[in-house]
């Protein structure tokens, strides 16, 4: 047999090959203060991936703990493997968020397709039965370049691929495009899964003597230091890194949910958890440390898929569609018998101990004998420095200026075809967004919103980040993020219940970098504060830079609201002709970082972020809302990129054959294409125009026709005029055109 | 042992779309050359020595499970090699 | 009426297939597991969408072998209304109950929305509430629906009024616009579309439920005939 020579602890120190890992000299100190003695490749191996920024949050933490966490409705914060939330009648919502940028980066099909599998994962692992998937997509322009196009393809038929075929609709989403994100493209994905609080089952080995499974699939090589590889900045060598990307398997993992929504059912279930980043590591560790006990695993009994393979491979592995369970002693063969059903494996490899130490045996001899606290918990934690960038105080100190735009019609119709806002009908389209029949409201409105099937209500959820805003102004674009998030679940008729995160931004080390962090932190914890919507879960992303260049900092928002009543439903488009066209919120002249900004100054941005007052904003989605359920609106749109223009095509895009006129008022531009924030659209069937104006303050600016056309008038004046198809043709017909083309 | 590599192609009659899109994408690279592209699958199967007649065996495999007759045709090579 | 909807593994419109006929059809159905061996207690057989076996060598290629598809060729045989449905369309091509094969999408993406279908045949067992040459509107959600046969079986295909419905807008490729097939006899029937995403207009449209109410409709005059 070949036997692989690995470096022994001297050698390990001396000649610093941890640092190869992603451990620095402190933290290799660290470790050997912690185990008394040098630790050797396979130890060293654990404490690198369990250390990394991705398992251990070490440079992230001190921001992290500004967020709220808890609340009323809150069943599981963060520390799982998904938050939950209650949803009345003994039922709760389960969501996480989850990049995988770096993966995609290299390798989109299967980077996307494998972040997909593993937000699954975390959620099933709790017990809940996935009922929804969406994602949040950053690409560099499409015009840039052929590796742009051909990552943005990739991803979205990764995730297709693998969405569609473990039969999983994917409902919803959003996609950015600029430059900064043209080396490093982000990949996040949320899942939202549902269950019964009885069912709600935690990632905890307790009970010393216990039995330690694996069940899924087989053990490789693939994505050995997947996790340190995420948290490291991409350098054109990164295509070299191939080996660390991992290949999913969308139909064994679809036999793993069946089965293990079938284990939950099961008395003899202590604790699961996924093998997901650091595999093996990570699960068995943070399971022990999590219930006060220990493990201990022959790695002999690890299924494994290639011959040779050293303990240090098998503990860093990330192969995917792999969970770790913990099943009462004696209770083995019913396990084994269950995960036989689906054709899977289920193998006794460990047991649980009360010594607080991971130990591992491999080939008769104990490789690694460490605590699992410090490889859970003690990571150092790191107070980066901060500083403000030089950028933020020139930005503030500039005027708010608007933009002179000599034809309102054309810019109209640039504006509908920036990839940003188009359509995004030929990504959503290659998404199975129905299947499971339970999606209300499909992909291309505010909010999806899927039912729950036997009663009355439904779910909404969306992704939500305007990146340009967060760079110009973290704090506020912060605020925004998640403003807008609670704007589009409002708009499906929802009340916001909590929202999931997904924070991916450049190099923390960098005082710039970090300042960007903590300020964004700041405002989305003040949002979500006045909001009432606690962060229940969620992930960060450092080192998103190419060549020392960091993407905007981009904080996802993943938001999910309830919908008490199916009644409530409503959707962005115009219903009928002679219904009332109502503006909520007043329009100032704000173009910081605006689609208008970036279109008029070749995908420049500058100034000031537009504002956001948290609590006018929750006055304004309190109404809105309470109109939405008392019956009275048709249609609720929020108002983002692009501005009223942008926003009342978008109305009429469902059913062009209708038209709408509206009056504005004051400057046209600001008018027309001002990025304010609080802002709403909705129209009204006139017979409830008391009724809607007694719940909220709106200006009616104008009404539905049937005429086809687009029409604002300012004073006596049209001044803007088109056919609705015409303006559908261009937001259409954008993203395929840009496909198509040559570079 | 017998080392079997089985190549699976569509049909001379049928459209093979993937085959018609690489080829448009080498056009656009500038490989005029290029007159056609067929995309198909290549397996390699490993065989026990048994008393049945190989090339029997393999045409059933073939037309039963590894290729579908009313769009694929597919052809193969048979390699004798001694078991490691 | 019972039904048996097939789960094979990697199956995943089962459910919707279930709730079609249990909640909004209102007759009675079951789930039932790849390996059975009899089929005998089921009046109408379904074979839902999916990907079995993960579709990996080619779709529906591994599910036509398990054991339960002995026993729908039976009940095929038999008479029975067999609908198969999406990857159920696939698998009845690979068992050969239904002629021709698929080939992935023209635009090798998948594709997921709904489409407008003609029905071509009113006479069927599986389209008698709808009107002939009527428009209706199912969804599709596939990436290999390119439906191709040889031109002697598309003859026979039109001679024998077995195209049941076509595309008015083609979005996959298909030949001559076909979106589903009847076999020769008439008890057998495959095609891309779901109709039991179209069963409550909560969701988009409901026109599949008469999909639904035909098959029972059908199946109670044969038995009331019988009786």
């Amino acid at each position: 047999m070949l036997l692989k020579l690995e470096p022994n602890p001297e050698q390990i120190k001396q000649e610093k090959l941890y640092q190869q890992m992603g451990l620095s000299d402190g933290e290799f100190a660290l470790v050997e203060n912690i185990l008394g003695r040098t630790p050797n490749y396979t130890e060293t191996g654990l404490f690198s991936v369990m250390w990394s920024e991705h398992c251990s949050y070490k440079t992230s933490k001190p921001v992290l703990k500004k967020f709220p966490i808890s609340g009323p409705k809150v069943l599981q914060g963060p520390g799982e493997g998904a938050g939950i939330v209650d949803i009345g009648d003994g039922q709760a919502v389960v969501f996480k968020i989850e990049s995988h940028n770096h993966p995609s980066a290299i390798e989109p099909y299967q980077g996307a397709a494998t972040g997909v599998g593993g937000i699954i994962r975390d959620v099933f692992s709790m017990g809940a039965r996935p009922i929804a998937l969406l994602n949040s997509l950053r690409f560099g322009e499409l015009d840039s370049s052929s590796r742009v196009k051909y990552l943005f393809k990739e991803v979205v038929a990764g995730i297709a691929g693998y969405g569609n075929c473990i039969g999983i609709p994917t409902v919803g989403g959003e996609i950015q495009f600029e430059d900064c994100y043209e080396g490093n493209p982000l990949v996040n994905a949320m899942c939202v899964g549902l269950i019964d609080h009885k069912d709600i089952k935690k990632g905890q080995a307790h009970g010393a003597g216990n039995t330690v499974m694996y069940v899924g699939a087989k053990t490789g090589r693939d994505g050995i230091h997947g996790a340190t590889f995420a948290s490291v900045e991409l350098t054109e060598e990164s295509d070299k890194d191939r080996p660390a990307v991992q290949v999913g398997d969308p139909f064994m993992e679809k036999l793993l949910l069946e089965a293990c929504l079938e284990l939950i059912q099961s008395d003899a279930l202590v604790g699961i958890q996924d093998m997901g980043a650091a595999g093996l590591t990570s699960s068995s560790a943070e399971m022990a440390s999590k219930a006060g006990m220990g493990i201990e695993m022959n790695l002999d009994l690890v299924p494994q898929r290639e011959t040779g393979m050293t303990a240090y491979e098998m503990m860093l592995s990330e192969s995917q569609e792999r969970m770790l369970v913990v099943v009462k002693k004696g209770r083995e063969q019913e396990i084994v018998e269950l995960f036989e059903k689906y054709d899977l494996e289920a193998v006794a490899i460990g047991k649980v101990t009360d010594d607080k130490k991971l130990r591992l045996i491999h080939h008769g001899e104990v490789v690694a004998d460490v605590p699992v606290d410090s490889l859970a918990e003690d990571a150092p934690v790191y107070n980066m420095p901060s500083m403000e960038p030089a950028y933020f105080a020139e930005f503030q100190a500039m005027e708010n200026e608007i933009p002179q735009v000599e034809n309102l019609k054309e810019t109209l119709v640039k504006l509908l075809s920036q990839p940003t806002v188009a359509s995004k009908e030929w990504v959503y389209q290659q998404y199975d967004y129905m299947v499971r029949t339970n999606t209300v409201i499909a992909p291309g409105s505010d909010a999806s919103v899927v039912r729950i099937r036997g009663t009355r209500k439904a779910l909404a959820m969306t992704t939500d980040c305007n990146s340009r805003f967060v760079y110009l102004d973290p704090e506020t674009g912060g605020q925004i993020a998640v403003a807008e998030a609670a704007r589009n679940i409002i708009c499906s008729g929802a009340e916001p219940l909590a929202i999931t995160d997904n924070l991916n931004f450049g190099n923390p080390e960098k005082p710039e970098v970090f300042w960007q962090i903590e300020k964004a932190a700041d405002g989305i914890s003040e949002a979500c504060r006045v909001l009432e919507t606690p962060v229940i879960g969620g992930n960060v992303s450092l080192y998103n830079e190419t060549s020392g260049t960091a993407i905007y900092p981009t904080p996802v928002i993943g938001m999910v609201g309830l919908v008490e009543d199916l009644d409530h439903i409503t959707t962005q488009h115009f219903k009928t002709s002679s219904d009332l066209i109502y503006l909520v919120g007043e329009t100032k002249g704000e173009f910081g970082g605006s689609e208008l900004q970036k279109l008029l100054n070749n995908g420049r941005i500058f100034g000031k972020a537009p504002e956001l007052n948290i609590q006018i904003e929750k006055n304004r989605q309190q109404q809105v809302l309470a109109a939405i359920r008392a019956g009275v609106v048709q249609s609720a749109h929020d108002l983002s990129e692009g501005g009223l223009s942008v926003a009342l095509a978008e109305c009429l895009f469902e059913n062009p054959q209708l038209g709408a006129r509206v009056n504005v008022a004051g400057n046209l531009v600001s008018a027309l294409f001002s990025e304010t924030q609080s802002r709403f659209l909705l129209s009204v069937k006139k017979e409830h125009q008391a009724e809607f104006e007694s719940l909220v303050e709106a200006a009616l600016i104008g009404e539905v026709n049937n005429s086809g056309t687009m029409s604002v008038v300012s004073g006596e004046q049209t001044v803007l005029e088109s056919s609705v198809e015409e303006l559908k043709a261009a937001w259409k017909g954008a993203i395929p055109c840009l496909l198509k083309s040559r570079d | 042992m017998y080392k079997v590599k089985v190549f699976v192609t569509l049909r001379e009659s049928v459209l093979d779309p993937q085959g018609k899109a690489v080829t448009h994408s080498l056009h656009s690279l500038n490989y005029p050359e290029v007159a056609d592209v067929r995309i198909g699958k290549y397996m390699e199967l490993t065989l026990e020595k048994s008393e049945r007649d190989i090339d029997e065996v393999i045409n059933e495999i073939c037309s039963k499970l590894l290729a579908n007759p009313v769009i694929e045709d597919y052809r193969y090579e048979v390699e004798e090699c001694v078991a490691q | 009426m019972k039904f048996a909807v097939i789960v094979f593994p990697g199956s995943n419109c089962d459910i919707d297939m279930y709730h079609a006929v249990k909640d909004e059809l209102g007759e009675e159905v079951e789930y039932v597991w790849h390996d059975t061996d009899n089929l005998d207690e089921f009046d109408g057989i379904l074979l839902p969408g999916g990907f079995s076996y993960g579709d990996y060598l080619r779709t529906g290629a591994i599910a036509r072998f398990s054991k339960v598809m002995k026993e729908v060729i039976k009940a095929a045989e038999a008479g029975k209304p067999v609908m198969g449905v999406c990857n159920g369309f696939q698998i009845l091509l690979e068992a050969g109950l239904l002629p021709g094969a698929m080939r992935r999408n023209e635009t090798l993406s998948f594709i997921c929305k709904p489409v407008e279908l003609k029905v071509e045949n009113n006479e069927s067992i599986f389209t008698g509430e709808y009107a002939q040459g009527q428009t209706i509107t199912i969804p599709v959600a596939h990436g290999e629906g390119n439906y191709y046969c040889d031109e002697a079986t598309l003859e026979q295909l039109k001679a024998n009024n077995q195209i049941v419905f076509t595309y008015q807008q083609n979005p996959n490729g298909s030949l001559a616009d076909i979106a589903g097939i009847i076999n020769e006899k008439g008890n057998v029937l495959g095609m891309m579309p779901h109709p039991e995403r179209a069963v409550d207009s909560l969701l988009g449209s409901a026109d599949g439920l008469k999909m639904f109410q035909s098959i029972v409709k059908a199946w109670r005059e044969a038995h009331v005939v019988k009786a």
